[in-house]
């Protein structure tokens, strides 16, 4: 009989045919899958990607091309979206403006979360001295808003697709870092890291090999709510004038060149690049959801 | 309602029919979208003023009967058939108005850890005081009614108590607080929900006594839910026992534990050592197989899968409640041959004795352990000497605050004594950080601990979490260590096939088997056992502690037994050591500490612990509760709490040494041995006294 | 408790100092030259020296950090590149201005935040619940730019409800003040909104399943009661510390939201200064918001200390 410490006559047999084990629990993705808030989500993201990725083929005007004599013109069937003030076609722009503010984006999250998870691990597993210490820096980075930050760092290092995503990235890091130790501090709780260190484990490697794989969900969740909050402060920053330089196709960038003329009427200049950078973070957002959901259960 | 209508309550002695009636209870949960049944068919009286228990291992539904009968089944559960009736009223008809009404007139309950049943932003006072409130009192008077009946559940300084948070109490306290705000309504119905399970031994009598009494003066009916069978023998007139949700026996508690007739109830009896039970006398028998899962349906009796004298009409119909006695019913075709159950695991045993001269293999010498500095210092251990040997299994026994745990971690390296503390293997002196010990060492001395889901990796395999050890500590690899691997999961009794799971697909049983594989992977010498059942049903239970025993005679390693259930403790030791506030307070063979003469403490714990093998003599109330190990009090630690305190004021000024008064056998008294032995044997010189200041 | 906030107290300077530092090398040490980054590439050597001369920086770091350390104690926090007069008065009125209009988001948002999370709690998985917690969701995740934009639109343009311009002018009335910073309030309050909802929702739900709310429903209590008794306090208490850590957002807001709406509040400031490559207004003004955010923490710290009786007394009695 599974697991019963039977060593004499045969246990009464076989009507258990229900394993002891809880069963295979289904592999994550399925259960993402099922989900109408992950394909919603997943679908809009999947979307922009490929217009980041194919935004020159698939746009059916050249963004950066002018045309004096057709500028403001509203939605018609030659323009779906209208033109901007240069007479440039805002549909294309808005297609083509998702290359740079994903890349920007992606490229910080990535950054912030390689770099966060690690000081996350050393912080909240050797805690001590190095939990206070860089527990302040950290503190002082927290202080300041995301868009301040890179205020600072672009006027003094000069605007560059580089710079943006280091700075953002550098601002993440002690968010994610935080978070991190949290989840990292539950752990230590548990006894499996005793056993590891009765094993003589090092430290480097219980931090990666055991602690690692069970602060993963909530890195992962972490990350996609960073990336939602990234977006976000490229296309913030690009309206300042901070992020993305014109001529380059940018939703942030293009609100702020179009958004004088909007008391005259001309709206979809406005209104479509904003579109887009909404449904762009709604579906982060919603595909975050998803997997909270998911680690939940 | 005002204060003096109180006696007029529905619980007056003149409502005639029981003070529950449950008929045919179904309760079905939603889980998932699928429905699943945690109890069927469930049916029982209790009558007035009696205490009826409820006893039942994990997924029995024994909470779920709790919260059923209250209404306050969690948003996914309901009652999908049968019928309820508390004082004669209708509790799952009623409107919310009369539910309120119920609730707070006729009903109470008391559940497990007093400390979170307690708001922790309203001081003591106004919750209990909120009772009396509900019944129509004014704030001050139900402040004043508030502060009587906490004197009533015994609490020294009711006046001080009432001003405190939650967080402040101990959990003795809190539990009694608990217990003052369930009877000051005068229910005619107290449902305690494993009321104890958290509580030390020693605090726990008291409760349990405490229980007992106000039931008396209450006049109250009592059900009593726990999966600990001892205490339910000692509370309680008439016992149900559920199996995954069927109550399959039913009847006087004396009688149904006495002589059982029902193949489940005979088996988990038998898991328990009884009546000084050793581990030399032969093995615990264990109940094969699983718990049906959650929910499951199956046709015929529910244990048949389990039942060793299963016929075909078990398997084929669901027996009825059959009548075998007085008030006595079992579900069971078979009732009559249960008592004579065959054992499912053979009693005999093969052992090796400690040889008396053996050398220590490991050896303690002035360990202490002080956590915090200067003004907030707690010292978890001081002075400890003791030494194991080769092949033995010392218990080590003690309350929260013992620094048992301490003990076994600074024996592992994992916390760092003070400075000169010496820990020995083989005379030689240990690092006091693990991360500094040679592989030998880390080989050597190894741990079982008391969670498994805390002790196992849940990201890592099993086949991982075995072979890591075997790689690190016994230096294996490639085949040798494939072949070692086979044979370790062979003697835990585990399945190749089971390698590739993760923790989370095995049941408590089976994970333990996997830390107690682990364990062993390196060879050690010794093992330290942190309470390795605590987190199991009784049934898992005794297939750990057979198997335990069995590594221990086939690897001839040593055990450090730690665990507060002395029944194990006893089955299982060669020697014991008794800890309280960190020091040793008797040290001697298993036997001799047990049965006398012995130190009061271990005097009193011993007669606080309830046994299934009906009353034992004279209690020993300990009164007070445990001192704080951060203000320990001055010469003997015990003397605050001790009912045998010399008169002499020996006992306050000085700390009496740990000495030898009898061969192999160490006490810290500062009564001679002969006069404990005659105080302890006529049951007589306990001091009473008032409560410390 | 006491010492609990001297503690805190120090290690918010300790922190309070590490900000400066990092400010500090932004503005002075990683443009390299300043004078260059002013004047641009196609300015002449001779007056990127000179004007590098005339910042000050050719002298040690240390001397830079510590005249400016010690300038910004006594109060001056430097001349402004841009408009060649003291930053100091500047900040000041800036500061006022934007704390106005953070205030007024605050006075709308706070309440109504906890007030919908607690009742998407109540309403657990069911339509309000859900319709709450997916607005605020929404809300919080359209940049102010944005929905301030479709709210200009909306109010100012078409209806003309609402004046476009967030300043109502030297010396006018409360009324006619609050009148104009409504509009610019609003973006604000959408993003906070779904987050302070969501703490609450989250600690009301906690609260709800609790023990202690058995407990109280058990003995016979109303449900109103349970919650308004029992819940409520021991939900709110997590909800303070995060509105504190909000006024991170609500700054980086604040930015977006003044220029949009031309109020000159610090936010503003700090874009001109950015644009305007004026690093000592630009230092000056991220000091200054980091401090803000500092002492709204620190607040919100010794509030929660206070309010949990655990942390007021300290541990067992």
């Amino acid at each position: 009989m599974i697991g019963s410490s039977a060593a004499g006559p045969a246990a009464p047999a076989a009507a258990i045919t229900v394993t002891q084990a809880a069963g295979r629990p289904a592999a994550p993705w399925r259960l993402l899958l099922r989900r109408p808030t992950f394909v919603v989500g997943g679908i809009i993201l999947l979307f922009w990607i490929v217009c980041a990725v194919f935004g020159n083929q698939i746009a059916p005007h050249n963004p950066l091309a002018q045309s004096l004599l057709a500028t403001n013109n509203g939605p018609s069937g030659a323009h779906w979206f209208g033109t901007d003030q240069l007479g440039r076609d805002v549909f294309s722009r808005v297609i083509a403006g998702a290359r740079d503010i994903l890349i920007i984006a992606a490229g910080a999250t990535a950054l912030g979360t390689v770099l966060g998870t690690a000081l996350g691990l050393v912080m909240g597993y050797l805690g001590g001295i190095v939990d206070t210490l860089v527990g302040r820096v950290v503190e002082a980075v927290i202080a300041l808003p995301v868009v301040i930050v890179a205020f600072l760092f672009i006027v003094a290092i000069g605007h560059s697709t580089g710079t943006l995503i280091l700075v953002i990235g550098f601002v993440f890091t002690p968010l994610i870092a935080r978070t991190v130790r949290s989840a990292v501090l539950v752990e230590s709780q548990l006894d499996y890291l005793s056993s590891a260190r009765l094993l003589g484990e090092k430290p480097v490697r219980i931090m990666v090999v055991e602690v690692l794989p069970n602060v993963l969900p909530a890195v992962l969740v972490e990350s996609t709510v960073r990336l939602g909050y990234a977006i976000f402060a490229v296309a913030t920053l690009s309206f300042l004038g901070f992020g993305v330089q014109p001529p380059t196709p940018d939703w942030g960038a293009d609100i702020y060149a179009n958004y004088g003329v909007l008391p005259a009427g001309y709206w979809w200049e406005t209104l479509f690049p904003a579109l887009a950078i909404a449904s762009l973070i709604v579906g982060v957002n919603l595909v975050t959801d998803a997997i909270e959901q998911v680690l939940a259960s | 309602m005002t204060a003096a209508d109180t006696t007029a309550a529905p619980n007056a002695a003149g409502g005639a029919g029981p003070a529950l009636a449950v008929e045919h209870l179904d309760v079905t949960y939603r889980v998932r979208g699928q429905a699943r049944r945690a109890l069927r068919d469930v049916s029982f009286q209790i009558g007035r003023s009696e205490s009826y228990g409820l006893v039942g291992e994990s997924g029995s539904g024994k909470s779920t009967a709790a919260l059923a009968l209250t209404r306050y089944l969690p948003r996914n559960g309901r009652v999908s058939a049968g019928s309820v009736s508390i004082n004669g009223m209708d509790p799952l008809a009623m409107g919310p108005a009369a539910l309120r009404d119920l609730r707070a007139r006729t009903v109470s309950m008391v559940y497990q850890e007093p400390g979170r049943a307690l708001n922790p932003s309203i001081k003591v006072g106004r919750q209990v005081a909120e009772v009396y409130e509900i019944a129509g009192l004014h704030r001050n008077d139900a402040l004043e009614r508030a502060e009587a009946m906490l004197r009533k559940v015994q609490i020294a300084d009711p006046h001080r108590v009432m001003e405190r948070y939650p967080f402040q109490l101990s959990g003795g306290m809190a539990q009694r607080a608990v217990i003052a705000m369930a009877l000051a309504a005068e229910p005619a119905l107290l449902i305690l929900d494993e009321p104890t399970t958290a509580l030390d031994a020693t605090v726990e009598a008291e409760v349990l006594d405490l229980v007992a009494a106000l039931r008396e003066e209450f006049d109250t009916s009592i059900l009593f839910i726990s999966h600990n069978l001892a205490v339910i023998a000692k509370m309680c007139d008439r016992v149900g026992v559920l199996y995954a949700g069927e109550l399959i026996e039913e009847g006087p508690a004396r009688e149904v534990f006495d002589a059982p007739r029902h193949p489940y109830t005979v088996g988990l009896l038998r898991c328990i050592p009884r009546g000084g039970q050793r581990k030399d006398h032969g093995r615990l028998d264990t109940i094969p197989g699983f718990l049906p899962p959650p929910g499951a349906e199956l046709t015929g009796c529910i244990f048949a899968p389990r039942c060793p004298i299963a016929e075909d009409r078990c398997r084929e119909a669901a027996p009825p409640a059959f009548p075998v006695g007085t008030d006595r019913t079992s579900r069971c075709y078979l009732h009559e041959a249960a008592a004579e159950l065959p054992r499912s695991t053979p009693a005999d045993i093969e052992l090796p004795t400690v040889r008396p001269d053996s050398r220590p293999i490991v050896a303690l010498e002035g360990v202490s352990k002080t956590f915090g500095s200067h003004g907030e210092a707690v010292k978890a251990l001081v002075g400890v000497n003791l030494s194991l040997e080769a092949g033995e299994t010392l218990g080590l026994v003690g309350e929260s605050g013992s620094g048992k745990t301490t003990l076994a971690r600074a024996l592992l390296g994992l916390i760092e004594p003070d400075q000169g503390s010496v820990i020995t293997l083989d005379g030689e002196a240990l690092r006091p950080d693990a991360k500094r010990r040679p592989r030998d060492q880390l080989k050597a001395l190894q741990i079982v601990f008391q969670n498994p889901d805390s002790a196992l990796n849940r990201r890592h395999t099993v086949r991982r979490l075995i072979s890591r050890p075997l790689a690190r500590l016994a230096g294996l690899s490639g085949a040798r260590l494939r072949e070692r691997l086979a044979d370790l999961v062979r003697s835990v009794r585990m399945e190749e096939r089971q390698l590739s799971l993760r923790p989370s697909q095995l049941s408590g049983g089976l994970k333990q088997r996997v830390a107690i594989a682990r364990a062993f992977a390196g060879g050690p010498r010794l093992v330290v056992c942190d309470e390795p059942t605590s987190a199991l049903d009784v049934s898992v239970q005794a297939a750990i502690l057979n198997l335990l025993v069995d590594l221990q005679a086939k690897e001839r390693v040593t055990y450090l037994f730690i665990s507060h259930d002395l029944g194990l403790v006893r089955y299982l030791s060669d020697r014991i050591a008794v800890l309280y506030l960190g020091r040793i307070m008797e040290l001697g063979p298993a036997e001799t500490v047990f049965a006398g003469p012995h130190h009061p403490y271990t005097e009193a714990l011993l007669s606080a612990v309830p046994s299934l093998d009906g009353q034992r003599p004279e209690r020993i109330r300990l009164t007070g509760e445990i001192p704080s190990a951060a203000d320990p009090p001055s010469g003997c630690v015990f003397h605050t709490r001790c009912p045998r305190r010399l008169p002499t004021g020996e006992c306050e000024s000085s700390e009496p040494p740990l000495r030898e008064v009898a061969p192999g056998h160490l006490m810290s008294c500062h009564i001679p041995i002969d006069q404990l032995t005659v105080l302890q044997r006529s049951g007589a010189g306990t001091v009473t006294r008032e409560d410390p200041p | 408790m006491a010492t609990y906030i001297l503690r805190r107290l120090g290690l918010a300077l300790v922190t309070l100092w590490l900000l400066s530092v990092i400010v500090f090398f932004a503005g002075q040490v990683l443009p390299g030259d300043p004078g260059r980054a002013i004047l641009g590439p196609l300015a002449a050597q001779s007056a990127v020296h000179a004007l590098d001369q005339q910042l000050g920086v050719g002298r040690p770091l240390l001397s830079q950090y510590w005249s400016w350390v010690s300038g910004l104690v006594h109060g001056n926090m430097g001349i402004s590149y841009q408009l060649r007069s003291p930053v100091a008065p500047q900040i000041g009125a800036a500061l006022v201005n934007s704390i106005k209009l953070a205030a007024l988001a605050f006075v709308i948002v706070v309440p109504l935040g906890i007030v919908g999370g607690v009742f998407a709690a109540l309403r657990y998985g069911r339509a309000a619940d859900r319709l709450i917690s997916v607005s605020g969701l929404s809300a919080a995740t359209v940049p102010e730019f944005v929905s301030g934009i479709v709210l200009i639109v909306i109010f100012a343009v078409e209806l003309k409800w609402l004046p476009v311009q967030a300043s109502a002018g030297a010396g006018a009335s409360v009324g006619s003040q609050l009148d104009h910073l409504i509009l610019p309030a609003i973006p604000l309050v959408l993003v906070l909104f779904g987050y302070i909802a969501r703490m609450a929702r989250a600690g009301t739900i906690e609260a709800l399943d609790s023990d202690y709310a058995r407990t109280a429903t058990l003995k016979g209590l109303k449900r109103s009661v349970v919650i308004r008794r029992h819940v409520l306090r021991n939900s709110l208490l997590p909800t303070i510390t995060v509105i504190a850590t909000q006024t991170g957002y609500l700054v980086g807001g604040l930015v977006v939201v003044e220029h949009l709406f031309n109020y000159q509040g610090i936010g503003n400031l700090i874009w001109t200064a950015a644009n305007g490559k004026d690093f000592p207004m630009l230092e000056a003004g991220v000091l200054t918001i980091g401090v803000v955010y500092m002492v709204a923490t620190l607040i919100a710290d010794v509030l929660y200390t206070v309010l949990n009786p655990r942390l007021r007394l300290g541990g067992a009695g």
